[in-house]
């Protein structure tokens, strides 16, 4: 391409449009407006229809929320199950330990694997590679679309063992388990559970000699911190720019409006603005918490303790896997039955608080319940609805950069940016609350 | 490039979780086989490519709740040959259909800080309240070996192989021993839709009806023996109400016990 040409699109007026993005969860749609080449407006718009969740939650029983919640999103409901047990528990004053805990982890590491590989290999990676699809990638790229499948069936299949089925288990409840998996039934995927160990390797290897775009922003990175372990259920929620806060305190910290382009919220930190939640928070700040092995494959193939290029968020996503791999193991190798499978739990009237590790960045619940265990007050954020602001933002700094770029090119570098964030429009339409608070 | 003697298969979204396509996407050892044999020709979730319709078969998740969703299921159906519908939103109005139990702007305004914004029908309906369908295919979510199946009968001219009777059937099957009857654990299975595998009853708890009614439901005598078993009139209307309340007989269940 002459370089006139190039300078002429550069120049010119353009309205980028993506009426319906393709390899999301969920009904959303870009528009992005450049006039004479200045960029003028990016918008994320979320049309998924609204479901009410929060107000339909009202008047259930407390025991109920954890299979409600869990549909809205097919691709993550452990993150709601864990979620919303973890903040009906807190409400009546109960913290579990021991194997039920350590089942509740392992449920999610099925779920990070299933959900994380779904997205680097079938939605996310073609873009990288110039492909609509991971069906006509698999054309050339057989066999790594091959081992991704049998990888995320791995992610499933202990979702499976432990849940029941692998979107909306069963098993589930407030105070543990219904059934509590017996040891044999763990130690049977303990072979599988090696082999995707070693392809999980390989998956890092393959994701990071992909090219990446260059765009290295300065986020305020947001994710739950243990001080044990790499998040997934429990923490306080801090970031790279002071923040360290008790789960409790989300409300004070983080601002949501309503914006008319959108079903889903926004969401800010108080007196500062937008924030990333997801995998290169979650890796950013808690590397000393993954396990050698992932680091040290996550250092030996370029990646640095932290990561700010949003589009390496495809290795990050697999170092997350092959860390996901080694925990389940871990866990299935130290599980002992429990005596019981669930701690019976007596409702008492107060709030409780919920806050987990989605593959796809942390999910906040809060619900406020009577003394008979009726819900009487629901709020819930999901992760995506707190990326938006961020993702619109990443937008703003990488289009004028491409603007030589031609317009379908350029449409498909800003969906591939979008899907940078993994983005469950799904969820994130769902939860629009509407003050701080009601009480 | 298109290879045109393959039939083209088409996924929609309606308001849903996205869980029953993901069904598709969870053949894990199935979905290249199959890619083989049909071509996925607008399939969002998966594809950023679209072929033009008419489609040999459309796959539709999802309820209708909102105006523009009621006027493009009348589009969908124009370019589909055979139309099924997927999951308890699709054929029952999922759980979103809450709503219709209650006043719709009341939630807007509870959820929304600007409820003008949002436009929204004030009932969540199922896919064949707006167009003939011509499978249903139940669950919350759908067991995807039956989405095979379904997929296989219909590229085969040939009705699908997916039985009507209840829950209680696949217990038996299965062996397990009846929740209800051994522990006193109240159960929907007996007036449930099979297609799980009874997954509930082999987990140690009641089924919750993620399925829908079966065929032909006796939810009356289940219900006296719900009560039998200590179950309180609020109880019942609770239980009726969750992913399939606005099926027929779920839903004059449930307004029974209401009183």
């Amino acid at each position: 391409m002459s370089g006139n040409r190039k300078n002429h699109r550069a120049n010119q007026s353009r309205t980028i449009k993506v009426d319906y993005l393709a390899r999301v969860e969920g009904e959303g749609a870009l528009y992005v407006r450049v006039r004479n080449g200045q960029l003028q407006d990016v918008k994320l718009k979320i049309f998924e229809p609204p479901r009410f969740f929060e107000a339909l939650l009202r008047g259930r029983r407390f025991t109920e929320a954890p299979d409600i919640t869990a549909r809205i999103c097919g691709i993550c409901p452990i993150a709601y199950l864990n979620c919303s047990i973890h903040a009906m528990e807190d409400a009546c004053g109960v913290k579990i330990n021991g194997p039920i805990r350590e089942l509740r982890r392992l449920i999610y590491c099925g779920e990070w694997i299933e959900s994380h590989v779904l997205h680097v290999a079938m939605l996310h990676a073609p873009d990288f590679l110039g492909y609509d699809d991971a069906i006509r990638m698999a054309k050339d790229h057989t066999e790594i679309v091959q081992a991704a499948l049998r990888l995320k069936k791995v992610g499933n299949e202990i979702v499976r063992v432990v849940g029941g089925r692998e979107i909306h288990p069963v098993n589930m409840r407030v105070g543990g388990f219904y059934r509590a998996p017996r040891k044999f039934e763990l130690t049977a995927l303990a072979e599988d559970l090696k082999w995707a160990r070693d392809t999980a390797i390989e998956l890092i290897r393959w994701t990071a000699g992909l090219s990446f775009p260059d765009l290295e922003r300065d986020y305020e990175f947001v994710t739950l911190r243990h001080a044990e372990e790499y998040p997934l259920n429990e923490g306080r929620l801090v970031s790279n720019k002071g923040l360290d806060i008790p789960v409790s305190d989300f409300y004070s910290t983080f601002v949501e409006e309503q914006v008319q382009h959108s079903h889903a919220l926004h969401s800010t930190v108080r007196n500062r603005g937008t924030y990333l939640v997801g995998p290169l928070a979650r890796y950013s700040l808690n590397f000393d918490h993954l396990t050698p092995l992932a680091q040290e494959t996550a250092l030996s193939v370029g990646l640095d303790k932290v990561c700010r290029n949003p589009f390496q968020s495809i290795i990050v996503r697999s170092v997350e896997t092959l860390y996901a791999c080694e925990e389940a193991l871990r866990i299935i190798e130290a599980y002992e039955e429990p005596d019981r499978p669930y701690v019976e739990i007596a409702p008492q009237a107060g709030r409780g608080y919920g806050c987990t590790e989605a593959p796809r960045g942390t999910l906040f619940h809060t619900y406020r319940i009577d003394e008979q265990g009726i819900i009487l007050d629901a709020r819930i954020v999901p992760p995506t609805a707190q990326n938006q602001k961020t993702i619109e933002a990443d937008l703003r700094e990488f289009v004028p950069k491409h603007l030589d770029l031609s317009t379908d090119e350029l449409t498909w570098k800003c969906e591939q940016a979008v899907r940078n964030y993994d983005p469950c429009i799904s969820c994130a339409t769902h939860f629009l609350k509407l003050e701080l608070d009601r009480e | 490039m298109r290879d045109k003697s393959k039939p083209k298969l088409a996924v929609w979204k309606f308001s849903s979780c996205d869980g029953c396509q993901l069904s598709l996407l969870d053949c894990e050892d199935e979905l290249l086989d199959l890619a083989s044999k049909i071509e996925i020709a607008n399939f969002p979730e998966a594809s950023r490519a679209v072929v033009k319709g008419p489609y040999e078969l459309s796959l539709v998740e999802g309820s209708i709740s909102t105006p523009h969703d009621a006027q493009r299921i009348q589009e969908v159906r124009r370019q589909s040959k055979f139309l099924v519908t997927i999951g308890a939103c699709a054929t029952a109005g999922g759980i979103q259909a809450l709503r219709n139990f209650a006043d719709v702007a009341e939630f807007a305004r509870y959820v929304y800080a600007a409820p003008q914004y949002i436009e929204t029908l004030s009932n969540s309906t199922p896919i064949a309240y707006h167009v003939f369908v011509d499978f249903e295919l139940r669950g919350c979510p759908i067991n995807k070996a039956q989405l095979v199946e379904v997929i296989g009968a219909f590229l085969n001219n040939r009705r699908p192989n997916v039985p009507h009777y209840s829950v209680c059937m696949e217990c038996k099957r299965r062996g397990t021993i009846c929740v209800m009857v051994a522990q006193g654990i109240p159960c929907l299975g007996p007036v449930t839709h099979a297609g799980c595998g009874a997954l509930c009853p082999a987990y140690r708890r009641g089924c919750y009806g993620c399925f829908g009614p079966m065929e032909t439901p006796n939810t009356v005598a289940l219900s006296s023996r719900w009560k039998e078993l200590g179950a309180a009139n609020a109880d019942l209307v609770r239980a009726y109400r969750t992913f399939n309340a606005f099926s027929e007989v779920f839903r004059k269940e449930s307004v029974a016990h209401e009183r």
